[in-house]
């Protein structure tokens, strides 16, 4: 069987799709970010779970976003993310900021199949006041004299379902079941369930079935979620994966550095995401 | 730990005897005594988020210190401390089983309202900072936060933030566990009066006067008459830092560790 590369990952992500992305401490799938610059993916809808790192800024870069649904957006110990500041200033993507367990709390809504969920928290935030999607109500369930302001109103905000077109990221391995493993980082299992689709890079595929292996099956998600696994070696590079590489930290710090104008920006496609494709080709 | 602290910065390893306080080390000190104040609700499981390495040598300098503590360290690449992924630190929190947290913010003003989104108008038109992450949820469910910034400016401590990423005090009727205990800064420590939603002047980092830090600060506060220093770090916790702790946080820290604790000799790690 020929298994799939990212670029073919990437045609399955079609334009204007909600795309659910984790951040640089969670799997991203750097190779199939590349992937979508070549493609020339235009108008994504990204959404950071919950935040947002290299992965949402090269694409913002590229041209392939016209929104972003997210708790941050950072390089991390690189610095503020500067495709993306640069284009909020120049008003060229849609900016719509959460706070970190609102996100993961809109997933399980749609991961239960539920349309909202209650979450603490917020209410006086400016965040609540530049959100009418979310709304607050008195706790139905709260005592006549709960609150401590009379009335029994236990103000409480409402987060609606969300449910992403697509998911993508990388993992350590996928077996010839199509289950893919990510270790304890979990909230891949929450965006995997809550997302129509589920698109996947792994280092390698395994034989056998890892929900058979008690040992493995806890990080596993099963294949029921997940549409198409591509190989990707290195696939999250320079991100760090699990225990299996780490971070190159000053490949992040050069993109940091030659991303902060438009022209140095394409300088690093042209090296890192067409360079991919020149080298893919010649094999 | 709770005995009280020298005024004498008198190193306890021999190679470090000519190696002074380093300003890092004071004020994981000064946030060593704030996690411990006996006045303040228990610390018993603390939360630290990323790029927080002061917060996090101040968590470990009470846990070696032999104090009962949990501590959940949201970025250690090994043995990270959730297996639910990052919701998990949200729900834990949720429930109230996080006692502890630290915040800083991009503008921090006089009433500890917290701006991690940016100055000018909504989303951050003029500055945008990386964004609010989870802070608009955990500055209100948890029972207390040690707000943490070294940067102490006018443009950072304003009157007003521009953005409201997390409120420091909510009317009565909107459920919160706690707000901030206390401001480190730079340049001093101040103590958050949350039924006054103001900041009161608590003590001064060396080479600070009261004049200099309201010169400094945006917004107004209150001080005593006579403000004490903020104490160096003792002699058992500049040993504990520049040993024991700086073990824990060579992994997530590299840099840090080599320029604040001096010297790195332990194999591998000095290139």
């Amino acid at each position: 069987m020929q298994v799939p590369t990212p670029d073919d990952l990437a045609r399955l992500v079609p334009d204007g799709a909600l795309l659910a992305l984790p951040p640089d401490n969670s799997l991203p799938s750097l190779a199939l970010v590349r992937a979508l610059v070549r493609r020339g993916a235009r108008g994504l809808r990204l959404l950071g779970v919950p935040v947002s790192g290299l992965a949402s800024d090269i694409l913002i870069g590229a041209g392939c976003v016209a929104e972003i649904q997210t708790s941050a957006v950072s390089l991390g110990e690189a610095g503020f993310a500067p495709r993306f500041t640069a284009a909020l200033k120049a008003g060229t993507i849609r900016v719509r900021d959460a706070t970190c367990p609102a996100i993961h709390t809109m997933l399980q809504a749609a991961e239960k199949g539920v349309p909202f969920m209650p979450l603490r928290g917020i209410i006086g935030s400016d965040i609540l006041a530049n959100r009418p999607d979310w709304l607050v109500i008195d706790n139905p369930f709260a005592a006549a004299d709960a609150g401590g302001g009379g009335g029994g109103g236990d103000p409480i905000v409402l987060l609606p379902a969300l449910q992403p077109d697509v998911a993508a990221f990388h993992a350590a391995m996928a077996d010839e079941a199509g289950n893919v493993w990510v270790g304890r980082r979990r909230e891949l299992a929450t965006i995997a369930h809550a997302s129509r689709r589920v698109l996947v890079t792994v280092e390698r595929v395994v034989p056998g079935n890892m929900l058979e292996d008690e040992r493995l099956a806890a990080g596993t998600i099963s294949a029921t979620y997940v549409e198409a696994v591509a190989l990707a070696e290195r696939g999250a590079a320079p991100i760090a994966l699990l225990d299996e590489y780490g971070a190159d930290p000053a490949a992040v710090a050069e993109y940091a550095r030659m991303a902060r104008t438009e022209e140095g920006f394409r300088a690093w496609c042209e090296r890192h995401v067409y360079g991919d494709a020149l080298k893919v080709a010649a094999e | 730990m709770s005995g009280v602290p020298s005024g004498a910065a008198a190193p306890a390893r021999p190679e470090a005897a000519t190696r002074p306080v380093q300003p890092e080390e004071r004020l994981a000190a000064a946030l060593a005594r704030l996690i411990l104040d006996p006045a303040a609700p228990p610390a018993r499981h603390i939360a630290v988020g990323a790029a927080s390495p002061i917060p996090a040598a101040a968590c470990w300098l009470v846990k070696l210190s032999g104090n009962p503590v949990r501590l959940s360290l949201l970025h250690k690449r090994s043995g990270n401390p959730f297996t639910e992924g990052s919701r998990e630190l949200f729900d834990l929190t949720g429930q109230g089983r996080i006692d502890l947290f630290f915040l800083g913010g991009g503008q921090i003003d006089g009433q500890a309202n917290l701006n991690l989104v940016g100055t000018g108008e909504w989303p951050g038109t003029a500055v945008r900072f990386p964004g609010s992450f989870g802070s608009a949820f955990m500055y209100m469910m948890t029972p207390r936060t040690i707000l943490f910034r070294e940067e102490h400016s006018p443009r950072v401590l304003v009157e007003r933030v521009d953005n409201v990423s997390a409120p420091g005090v909510s009317p009565p009727g909107v459920f919160r566990r706690g707000t901030a205990q206390a401001l480190v800064t730079g340049r001093c420590v101040f103590r958050f009066d949350a039924a006054r939603a103001r900041f009161v002047l608590e003590s001064l980092h060396p080479g600070e006067t009261v004049a200099g830090v309201r010169e400094a600060t945006g917004f107004g506060f209150d001080a005593p008459d006579a403000v004490p220093a903020t104490p160096d770090p003792t002699p058992a916790e500049l040993a504990l830092l520049r040993g024991p702790v700086r073990d824990e946080m060579l992994e997530t820290y590299p840099e840090f560790c080599a320029r604040v604790f001096g010297p790195v000799t332990t194999e591998g790690v000095a290139a």
